[in-house]
């Protein structure tokens, strides 16, 4: 019909401005509204399939096995006995191809492969396959295995050789101007401290978890990974086979924080049993493994200086970062990445190092570099406050840098002092005792405390297609992913804006590698890069309808599935044919070297310390935002309570143990490892504050899944110390750590 | 897992005579399923209680309280005698687990959970509690929430109960159904072991032997109730240090003190000195810190868990002025 081309594929590189957004001009009306999740009832219903609940015919049960000793290697593994339980088909191992390691997200290779050595506890060795998931438990629990043991580093030292040249990770290893010595010396008040933050663990719900299937030497994989593009090809490189000969299918993800981003032991592990069997494996973690066996976020040591002058000004910045990892791993934690554009000061050092451990892989958890860089950064800013005394807001807005303070660019979009001038008025700020261990009621200490929340902004090479069919619904398709974000719902969102369909007319396909390729949810890139994606493909459909209608695109409005231009009004399924379709494609491009990219906040929080017992309890929090355009005000108010609520359990609670004979994490069930419990958790409040950034992307919006995160710690923290004047460097700051420095009863 | 074998009890007399040294009862199982499936419990054969009419609470002629072994946390503490006679345990119960466990979780299995601590619930570590002989893991580990009195070189784990430090406070009495056929009535003083050498034994209980009822005497007449729970977040964790108070004050004098300990040791903790430096004597700053002294003089800290010595010092004296004032 009209002569229609069935599959445009438009690409946009992100080197220029986009100063005009069609959202803006749709008049759908759903584009921001707080809708409620499209796959809410599916979720809840148990009718949304996570990647362990496909039945599928002949599936056999597999359990992994994990190293028994921290450092060394394996001997043997006496599969003869375990083969003889009832129900057991196999051992499998392959000591060459199964992944030492998870893999760190968005890599194309595969992660370190190798498993005979023995570097961390818990490293996967074996699976376990049988006929029940108990009968391969069982097994796997009593299955002897010989190692010979090796030496190995199981406790953190700063006195521990350390690289001096890591490769660029996010951030480079070191970054330095002028001389942050010298300012040092001259500042009229400094800080020199160092902030401690213990190894973490995601915890997402869901445990790490594959499927594994074979047709001829095609694999599909059901697997709860964030990111299926480049998973498919870690997972084709770690098997030696083509990328497309693998298939990962993951439609629901149940959280992932960082942890799913690259491929886990488990995966490689179901799909070499499940093609030595001949039928398909299912390998879920134990919640153990989860632990041991698939990612942590590093442990860090932060020496943090800053120089000042006595009316406030910083001259001087140290950020100097020493992480863990693998002695094959050259992640590093990149703590100081919001400190290089967060304050002025000519004088500036952000270094990252890392002591080389025997223990788990350390890789990205919800927010990697600010999640635990910013307790150090806005602790040590509220020392310095007080060492000024100088109100924590006046000090950062003495400090506010109209440009980057380290490269010679404008800010995108910059809305720190904004966020903190509305949260300071609605948060109270103005009773905060301005002297701290001041307030007292009852048994409690009350105090309140301000951080600064940024988190550095990306966009990742994305793809989406977009069908009308010709009964006027909208089919779009990804290999996106939604890990409980609300990613469905978004998208669904900006297609029915732009579209001027209904949402109920958009069927939204995620979650599947045969799509088209995506960068999958994580880094707070996935709802920008996916939204301008679907964006672009719309927008050559709007094209499209156009010619069709006869009307200048201009003239052309879309509203409930018709289309409405030159006096006539048309179903858009009339304009379409047999269907139209178009992938739209969008690329980071020179804007994010143009323009220093970053969300933004301020966090505040209230809270109460026990004198007697040191228990600390958060009262109430107030997060203020500003990530460009909110494109769902619930879920997007949703992230922010999730990672207001990661703060918590960062300030307060979680503290990933090892012991320091063997490398064995201690704490390694959600019994011990403590997040917050609804009970830890406050009534929380969210604010939004109206954005919007022509350089991000054409929808205009930023990240937002990790800013809650970034500084709700560092504000408690900073309110434990306006409630007691204690000041504990070394996160969680638990009781022990306070009842050390309270007066006696 | 490992395979066992399954069968319902029809009577708690049938239920006691169909055992071996490698049965286990099971009512609530929150406990009993998660040491299973880490094979830290490998018992051949369950036998589910769960049914057995052991789940009243009824008066008793002296005032007290008799508790069916299988009555659910959560009914326990919500009844509206042991709400208003032993607000101590009803306190104690709400401190401890979750909601759903506690719909759960029954008397009689509350008083025999098994330690938290990290190790024992390892396999692929040392553990004498799980493996009499093969060591302490815990000794020179990571030991925050493990115990500072009454432990051993064998074995230094806590025992993580809530409502049995209550009762401890209470005086319970704990009457069981024995292999035999024969009833036993045990004070909950005479109920626990210390670790020694043997910290596999946590108890005085025989083999099949089976916990039926809990007595609670009646309360000591105007005695003041509590239950001070120090834990690592505000809920859903084990104590680090608890404190079951029942205290009487007469004529400005401290008539009776009743006060036990959880987080400390190996069994709820209770220790006639602590009350012996409280009973008869003007409630005062020093006396608290004389009961104090007298509950932590050998109390020995293994590193991450020395915090608990001052914690529960402070924590005593803070209670004894909340049951002692005004």
């Amino acid at each position: 019909m009209l002569g229609l081309d069935k599959g445009d594929h438009v690409t946009l590189t992100m080197d220029e401005a986009h100063p005009v957004s069609l959202l803006d001009t749709g008049v759908q009306g759903v584009i921001g509204k707080p809708l409620s999740r499209v796959d809410g009832p599916d979720k809840v219903s148990g009718a949304a399939t996570y990647a362990a609940e496909y039945a599928l015919d002949d599936l056999a049960y597999g359990v992994l096995v994990g190293a028994a000793i921290g450092k060394g290697r394996v001997v043997s593994i006496d599969a003869a006995a375990a083969k003889a339980m009832p129900g057991v088909i196999d051992v499998v191992t392959d000591f060459d191809t199964f992944i030492r390691v998870s893999q760190q997200g968005g890599e194309t290779e595969a992660p370190t492969q190798g498993v005979r050595d023995i570097e961390y506890f818990g490293e996967i060795i074996a699976i376990v396959v049988a006929e029940t998931f108990e009968a391969a438990r069982d097994a796997a629990e009593r299955l002897p295995v010989e190692y010979e043991r090796g030496d190995g580093v199981f406790a953190f030292s700063m006195d521990d050789a350390r690289d001096g040249d890591l490769p660029t990770n996010i951030v480079p290893a070191r970054t330095e101007q002028g001389d942050i010595d010298q300012a040092m010396r001259d500042a009229a008040v400094s800080v020199d401290v160092t902030y401690t933050t213990p190894s973490q663990n995601s915890a997402a719900m869901e445990p790490h978890a594959s499927i594994a299937t074979w047709e001829g030497d095609s694999l599909t994989l059901y697997g709860a990974y964030q990111m299926p593009t480049s998973d498919a090809q870690q997972l084709a490189e770690s098997l030696g086979i083509a990328a497309d000969k693998v298939r990962i299918i993951a439609h629901f993800i149940g959280g992932g924080f960082g942890s799913k981003l690259g491929i886990a032991p488990e995966s490689v592990a179901a799909a070499v049993a499940a093609k030595r069997l001949g039928r398909p494996v299912k390998a879920v973690m134990m919640r153990q493994q989860v632990f041991d066996a698939t990612v942590r976020r590093s442990n860090t040591s932060q020496r943090m200086r800053l120089a000042a002058r006595a009316d406030g000004t910083l001259i001087g910045i140290g950020h100097e970062t020493t992480a863990s990892n693998l002695s094959t791993e050259d992640f590093f934690e990149p703590a100081g990445i919001s400190t290089h554009f967060l304050y002025a000061g000519d004088n500036r050092l952000v270094s990252h190092d890392l002591v080389r451990l025997n223990w788990l892989l350390s890789g990205s958890m919800r927010a990697p570099g600010e999640a635990v860089g910013l307790l150090g950064l806005e602790c040590a800013v509220d020392e310095l406050a007080m060492a000024l005394d100088i109100d924590p807001i006046e000090l950062r807005r003495i400090n506010e840098p109209a440009r980057d303070p380290e490269k010679d660019v404008d800010f995108s979009s910059r809305a720190l002092m904004p966020a903190l001038d509305t949260g300071a008025k609605r948060f109270g700020w103005e009773q905060r005792p301005v002297r701290p261990g001041t307030r007292r009621e009852g048994e409690w200490l009350i105090g309140m405390g301000v951080a600064a929340a940024a988190r550095a902004n990306m966009l990742m090479e994305t793809s989406a297609k977009v069908a009308i069919h010709p009964d006027g619904s909208v089919t779009v398709s990804s290999a996106m992913t939604d890990i409980g974000t609300g990613s469905y719902t978004i998208l669904t969102q900006v297609a029915a804006e732009m579209l001027g369909v209904p949402m109920d007319r958009i069927t939204m396909e995620l979650g599947d590698t045969n799509d088209v390729p995506a960068a999958g949810s994580g880094g707070s890139w996935g709802a920008c890069s996916s939204g301008s994606a679907i964006y672009l493909a719309c927008e050559a459909l709007r094209g499209k309808l156009a010619r069709a209608m006869d009307v200048a695109e201009a003239a052309l409005t879309l509203k409930d599935g018709r289309a409405i231009g030159d006096n006539r009004s048309t179903p858009i399924g009339d304009l379409v044919g047999d269907g139209i379709e178009a992938i739209g494609t969008i690329k980071p491009g020179e804007q994010e070297e143009l323009f220093t990219q970053a969300s933004y906040g301020a966090h505040f929080a209230e809270v109460a310390v026990n004198r007697v017992t040191g228990e600390t309890r958060v009262r109430r929090m107030l997060g203020v935002f500003a990530a460009g355009r909110i494109l769902n005000e619930k879920t997007a108010r949703s992230q922010c309570l999730g990672g207001m609520t990661f703060g918590i359990g960062a300030a307060l609670t979680e503290d990933l143990i090892h012991d320091t004979r063997t490398g064995k994490l201690v704490n390694r069930d959600l019994a011990e490892y403590h997040v917050p419990v609804n009970a830890d958790v406050p009534q929380l409040e969210v604010v939004f504050l109206p954005e919007r950034d022509i350089h991000a992307n054409p929808i205009h919006a930023k990240g937002i899944g990790e800013l809650g995160i970034c500084g709700a710690g560092a504000a408690i923290a900073n309110a434990i110390y306006n409630a007691t004047a204690i000041r504990v460097r070394g996160f969680p700051i638990t009781l022990d750590k306070l009842i050390a420095a309270l007066p006696a009863v | 897992m490992k395979t066992f074998t399954y069968e319902k009890a029809t009577s708690a007399e049938a239920a006691v005579a169909d055992t071996a040294a490698t049965t286990r009862f099971i009512a609530g199982g929150t406990n009993l399923l998660d040491l299973m499936k880490l094979q830290v419990e490998t018992p051949e054969k369950l036998v589910d209680i769960s049914r057995l009419p052991l789940a009243e609470i009824e008066d008793m002629d002296d005032g007290g309280l008799r508790i069916g072994a299988l009555v659910p946390n959560s009914d326990l503490a919500a009844d509206s005698r042991v709400i208003e006679r032993y607000e101590v345990l009803s306190r104690a119960l709400l401190a401890g687990a979750s909601g759903q466990l506690r719909n759960k979780a029954t008397t009689g299995g509350n008083l025999l959970q098994r330690t938290r601590c990290y190790y024992f619930y390892d396999t692929s570590t040392p553990c004498n509690k799980r493996e009499r002989g093969t060591g302490c893991s815990a000794i020179g580990g990571f030991n925050r929430i493990l115990a500072v009195l009454g432990t051993s070189d064998q074995c230094i784990a806590t025992h993580p109960s809530d409502m049995a430090v209550a009762m401890r406070a209470l005086d319970a009495t704990i009457v069981t159904l024995k292999h035999d056929g024969d009833k036993r009535r045990l004070s909950i003083h005479d109920f626990y072991r210390l670790p020694g050498d043997t910290p596999d034994i946590e108890t005085v209980l025989e083999p099949g032997e089976l916990i039926t009822h809990v007595e609670l005497p009646a309360p000591p007449q105007g005695a003041r109730q509590l239950y001070s729970k120090v834990r690592d977040r505000a809920s859903y964790a084990f104590a680090l240090v608890s404190v079951a108070g029942v205290v009487a004050v007469e004529d400005g004098k401290i008539a009776s003190a009743a006060l036990a300990f959880g987080g400390l040791g190996p069994m709820p903790w209770r220790d006639a000195a602590v009350e012996a430096a409280l009973v008869g004597k003007v409630p005062s700053d020093d006396g608290f810190a004389a009961a104090a002294d007298a509950l932590l003089k050998g109390a020995q800290g293994f590193g991450s868990n020395d915090f608990k010595i001052p914690l529960a010092r402070r924590t005593l004296i803070a209670c004894l002025r909340d049951l002692t004032g005004e």
